[in-house]
Formats: structure tokens, sequence, C-alpha cells
């Protein structure tokens, strides 16, 4: 039987397995929207601006491990998605973008809502498609999918122009795809994961600094088995969080920028560092010429490019996480060596130094509200179990530093683009994936802003959310940077004119709560998730203006050039 | 590379996102449709170029690549250029003797002017160029380096 491509387009996500669709319907989506409404096997959820349903495909993908899925217009639609698209790029997060085009016939002549949407999204997709021909759009999507979930994931653009979802063909969804320019390599090179193996126990003063792809490539528990059986320092990025349960005493928090001081005294120190799944950000290494002087560098990673690109490394290693540290574990087991007791004692011993520095401690006797004191209350309310979705700024390093997160796909956040608005679509697309799980989006005055429209997105799919508000009437980032390196010019960083925000979120027909003092700060979050558990909670809460994050390496300085409280 | 709209740009624009130069470009489809053989001239130190290399390789369009440098190799470039050289001047006749050296050919003639063909490296086409002098040219147009490598290598599927 012939379907139209409307018909097929539902047919292809039925078979990918997918349940959700975020999306906002247009003109050259109108035939995939009849054919949605025709069927009740994908369900697709209405954002209420394009760019919410990337974040939130985002926030699906990230809190359960599967590819994301955005259907937009043309035009507009697909230019509203970019945010979205380059947010998940730069974190790669497999998903699937389907945006509408004109008919075949029209494009090319400024038509009306046209815009050039695979050229657009040239630079910030993993690989997009055009879609001329209705016998190709099954073999596409399957592509579109095995493309964006492989090797590095990454979202992946099909643009369907409009004539295409009208025209009919028989259906056929191939199971498997083979791709003669596509082979990502999963298996690590034996005899480099061998040198690795023999590296790390000569190492005396070790130290593992493991990143998102961890997480991607369901690494956690051969990471943490290998890290706990060797004894080894550990730190995660920003990225990477959960990926080692942050309350194990192994663990030295986050690196870089605002990273622990025992995690970038560990890395300037080290002599063996271990990077697996991790990309050496210029937030990570600092100053690039003063990052571990002392180090050989062993990296593991799925992208070859990613290898090399800032930091020259002594054993590269390229492959799939998780196969290449259960090989490690192997090899290891099967060598019958442990690292040497004595020196590692002894660089735990100076590590129990730096930790002692307590890095992160802040004013707990302050008659304002510290954000800090705000997120550790949120860890200690839902035991730290969670699905935590930040925005960008301030309140997302508190979050980093304050959460600990014991699992992985808990933590979802904007790390690469740094992209305000993430955190409420996000933390929706979170709440799909674990519909019985708590989901808090840990945020500021100034990017709750950027996407609140999606508040009603959530009262219409009854989304109890928690949103934590750290509300300090500033740009709080900026602020600091201004404050630090501008000599206090805060030039425009001052969020004036602030809605009531517990009106705002009654009007959206939520709860909402305005939270002033110190001693209401753990009664609130208490009520949130009690009485109000089923409820989407807004909690504002009032925060010290001045409050700084610390430690801070500033740009230029090596990881041992902190700026402690 | 796949014989596919939009592969060409991808190229393109992963050197202007990147920040690498392109010194010159040539594609076209080979004797299988599917496949178009792309010649890439860029310059960049040792990490660079591996760094151009891997970022290439990733792009999905690619199917295979190799840097000729690497090995012994083969270049070459076809210009056209066309030249000053009018009747029963002394220019025309310095004009011929250049274009046999250099192992050229006329391909239109014009009562005041040349049309050559030169086939060679580019160094071999700079130096044609300077023989006959800015001056006396009208016109030019390059092809870009095509390359292949010498003897067994063969840059196939």
């Amino acid at each position: 039987m012939e379907l139209t491509g409307a018909e097929i387009f539902i047919r292809c996500l039925e078979d990918e397995g997918v349940k959700y669709v975020f999306g906002y319907p247009g003109g050259a989506v109108l035939h995939i929207y009849d054919a949605i409404y025709k069927q009740d096997k994908v369900e697709h959820v209405l954002v209420r601006h394009e760019q919410a349903a990337t974040h939130a495909a985002d926030g699906y993908a990230r809190s359960s491990g599967k590819p994301g899925v955005v259907l937009v217009t043309s035009g507009p639609g697909a230019t509203n998605a970019i945010t979205g698209i380059a947010t998940a790029y730069m974190d790669s997060i497999p998903m699937v973008v389907f945006t509408g085009q004109v008919p075949t016939s029209l494009i090319g002549n400024d038509a009306f809502q046209e815009v050039d949407s695979v050229g657009i999204t040239r630079p910030c997709v993993k690989h997009n498609f055009l879609v001329k021909d209705v016998t190709k759009l099954a073999e596409t999507i399957k592509k579109a999918f095995y493309v964006a979930t492989t090797g590095r994931p990454g979202p992946v653009v099909v643009d369907i122009p409009k004539d295409i979802t009208a025209e009919k063909t028989e259906y056929h969804y191939p199971k498997r795809i083979k791709m003669r320019s596509y082979n990502p390599v999963v298996k690590g090179n034996k005899r480099q994961i061998q040198k690795a193996v023999d590296m790390m126990l000569s190492a005396k003063r070790p130290m593992v600094y493991s990143g998102g792809g961890v997480i991607l490539d369901r690494g956690a528990k051969p990471l943490t088995d290998m890290i706990r059986q060797l004894g080894f320092p550990i730190t995660n990025t920003l990225m990477g969080l959960g990926a080692y349960p942050a309350t194990d005493k192994q663990f030295l928090g986050m690196l870089g920028m605002h990273g622990t001081y025992e995690a970038n005294m560990a890395m300037h120190n080290c002599d063996v560092l271990i990077a697996i799944g991790a990309r050496f950000d210029d937030r990570v290494t600092g100053n690039i010429e003063k990052f571990c002087p002392t180090a050989k560098i062993i990296h593991v990673d799925i992208d070859p490019a990613s290898i090399a690109k800032n930091v020259k490394v002594d054993i590269p290693i390229v492959g799939g996480v998780s196969n290449v540290l259960k090989e490690m574990l192997v090899l290891l087991n099967e060598s019958g060596k442990s690292p040497e007791k004595k020196a590692l004692a002894e660089w735990w011993k100076q590590i129990e130094e730096w930790r002692s520095v307590d890095c992160l401690k802040y004013d707990t006797e302050s008659e304002l509200i510290k954000p800090q004191y705000v997120v550790e209350s949120l860890y200690n309310v839902t035991k730290g179990n969670a699905f935590v979705t930040s925005d960008v700024g301030q309140h997302q390093m508190w979050a980093a530093q304050f959460y600990k997160f014991d699992k992985p796909y808990r933590w979802i956040n904007s790390g690469g683009l740094g992209t305000m608005g993430f955190g409420l679509p996000a933390a929706m697309g979170a709440q799909f994936a674990n519909p019985k799980d708590t989901v808090a989006c840990i945020t500021g005055e100034g990017s709750i802003q950027m996407c609140i429209q999606e508040l009603s997105t959530c009262l219409q799919y009854g989304l109890p959310l928690k949103i934590v508000c750290l509300n300090n009437r500033f740009l709080g980032m900026v602020r600091q940077w201004q404050e630090f390196f501008y000599q206090g010019r805060y030039s425009m960083s001052y969020m004036d004119a602030l809605p009531d925000f517990v009106k705002l979120a009654e009007a959206y027909g939520h709860i909402g709560m305005r939270i002033e003092k110190p001693e209401d700060v753990v009664p609130a979050l208490e009520e949130a998730m009690g009485k109000y558990k089923n409820r989407l909670v807004f909690m504002d809460f009032v925060t010290d203006q001045t409050e700084n994050v610390y430690p801070m390496i500033p740009a230029g300085a090596g990881l041992n050039e902190m700026i402690l409280v | 590379m796949e014989n596919e709209a939009g592969a060409l740009s991808r190229v393109a624009g992963l050197f202007s996102a990147r920040g690498y130069n392109i010194e010159s470009l040539t594609v076209a489809p080979t004797e299988d449709p599917s496949l178009s053989r792309m010649t890439l001239v860029t310059r960049g130190s040792e990490e660079i170029i591996e760094q151009i290399t891997k970022q290439l390789n990733k792009l999905i369009d690619v199917v295979k690549l190799i840097d000729l440098t690497e090995g012994a190799h083969i270049e070459r470039e076809m210009m056209l250029v066309k030249v000053k050289a009018a009747t029963g001047t002394e220019a025309r006749s310095e004009i011929n003797r250049l274009v046999e050296i250099f192992r050229g050919n006329i391909i239109d003639v014009t009562p005041s002017n040349y049309t050559i063909e030169l086939t060679g490296t580019g160094d071999k086409l700079d130096a044609f160029i300077k023989s006959v002098g800015y001056d006396e040219i009208l016109e030019t147009v390059r092809s870009g380096v095509s390359g292949i490598a010498r003897g067994e290598k063969s840059l196939s599927l």
C-alpha cells in the first residue's frame, strides 16, 4: 500500500521507537500535523517557541540516553530552532530535527517562510539532509537517526519540502543502514590500551579527568569500577558530572575555571593524566601553556579530532569510552599488578591537604539567602535523587559545585554553548523522559525570562517541575566579571523592572513562592516536594546580590593560579 | 566525496568556520558518478594539517582522504591565458617561442592576441606568466591543482 510522505514520516518515527516529538506547527508541515492527528503512537508535545522544542528534546535525550526528536515548520520555525540545535551540537547530544520546507518547486524563490535550512544549520549539525524525493524519505530518516546516535553523537537536521509530504510511495523502513563514508570507530587499539594501562600502573601522582563522553557512551559503571580498583583521584568536567559518584572520597569535585582547589591542583601537579571522554576545553585547561606541566597524558575519545586538538598527548586512544574502559579493566586484572601503594598514599596526603582548604566554603551565618545554601538545601531535600537542569551563569556553577550527583544523566546543562533559556524547556524534556522523578530547574531571574513562555506548556502537560530561581537582581556572572575586571562598572547587568514571579507563575496556573529569609529556604523546598509534589512550583529565592562564584581561574592563568574566597 | 549537493559547501564551510586557508580547490565527478574527487591545497603547521585532516574525515560526505604530500606525488594545474600578440610584431614571435619552451598550446588566435593553454605545476605556470610579463597579459584563468600519488598507490574505494 502506498503512503503519503507525511504518513511515512510518522511510521518511521514509530519504527524508530520514538515516543515524543517536541514541536510547533506551521504551513510547511501541515500534512505532517494532519498525519499526527490521525494516529496515537507518537505523542506530539506542543511547545510555545521552537527554541524550547529543541531544548526539550535535548533535555529528553540527556536524561534518557535516547535521541530527542523535534518537528518545526520552515523559515522562522527553523531559525528559532537554531539556538537549540547549536546547543546540542556543542555538547554532542543525539537529536533529530525535522524542519518543514517550502515545496520543491518554490525552493530558491524567496517563497513565503522560506529559508535555506540546510545551509543555515550546516555549521551546527553533525549532518543534515534535504529530502527531494519521497522514495528516499524513509531511508533518509533512518540515516538521520543512525548518524545522530552513533560515534560522537550530535544533532542531525532533515529538511522536508511540503510537496514531499503529500506525494505517495511504498513504505519500507530499513532495519540497518550502512554508509560507506561513515564508520565510527568503536573499539580502541589494544596495544595503545595496554600501553595506557602500563603507564597508569607506573604513575606516582595519577589523576583522572573525565567528561561528557563517559555519560554519552554509558561508561559511568566501568569508569567507577576501574577508578575504585586503582584508588586514583578523579575529577569530572561540567559535562561529566555524575559519571563518578560525587559523594565518593576519591572524587575531587569539578575542575576548571570554577572547579575545586583540590581538583585543579591535582591536575597541575599530576605525573600521569588520564583524560576520558573529555576534550580539553578552554574553560577546563585555563592557559594551555601552563596546563599539566609535569604530566604524561593518556586521552581516550571516540572522536579522533578531539585528540591533540588543544593539548599534545602521549597515548591517544580512539574508541568508545565504555569499550576502552572495560578493556582497560580486563588488562588491569590480567596483569595482577596494582599501583605503587606508597607513592599513591603520599599523593593522597598532598591532595587531602589541598582539600582541607575547603574552597567551597561560604558564609553560613548571613542574614541574606546565600545561593549556595539554596542549592545545598535542594540537594538535601531531594536526597540527591533529582534530575537537575540549569540555565547559564553563576547559578549554573553553584548547581555544579553544590548538588552532588552520584548518578549519570541527572545533571543537564548547556556546557559548550552556554545557552541562557535552556533550563526550563530542558527540564520539560527530562520530566517527559522520567515522569516519576523530581525534576528541578536551577535558574536565575535573567535566564528564566528567556524561555518563560514554556510555563504554559508545563500547564498543558501537567509537568510538576520545581523551578529554583536564584534571584539576585543581577546578571550575576556578568556582574562578577565586571566587578573583577572592569572596576565595578556594572554595564547593563542589573535586572531592572523584574516581574513578580509569584504572580507570573500563578497567571500561568502554577504555584509561586517568594522566599526572602534563610530559615524559609528548606520549608519552601519541602513544601514544593511534598504538598505541591504534583504541581509546578516556581520558587523565587531572593539571594545575596554580591555573592561571587569561587574559586575562579582568571582568563590566561594556569590551573594552579586560582582566586580563592 | 559523495557526489551530493552541498558536499562542496560542507568542505568550504569547515575551512572558513575553523579559520583554515584554502589555496586552491578542484572538484569533479569521477568514473563512478556517485563519487567526486577533490584536490585541496592548504598550508599549515603539522598540527594544523593533522587537525584539518581529522575534521575533514569527520564530514559525512567525505569518503576517503589522503595527504598527497606524505609521499611522492604529481601535481598538475591547467591555465588558459590571453596575451597581447599583434600580427607581425616581435612580441608575437617571442610568445610563440615561450609557448614552445613551456610546451603549451595556442588554442585561439586573433589579429591582436593569442589564447594559450598550459599545463604543469603551479610553479611552471607562475614562471610562464613572469616570462610573458604582466603587462602583456589580458586575462588568466587557472584550474587549481589536481593531484595524484606516484606509483602503485591509488586513492580508490
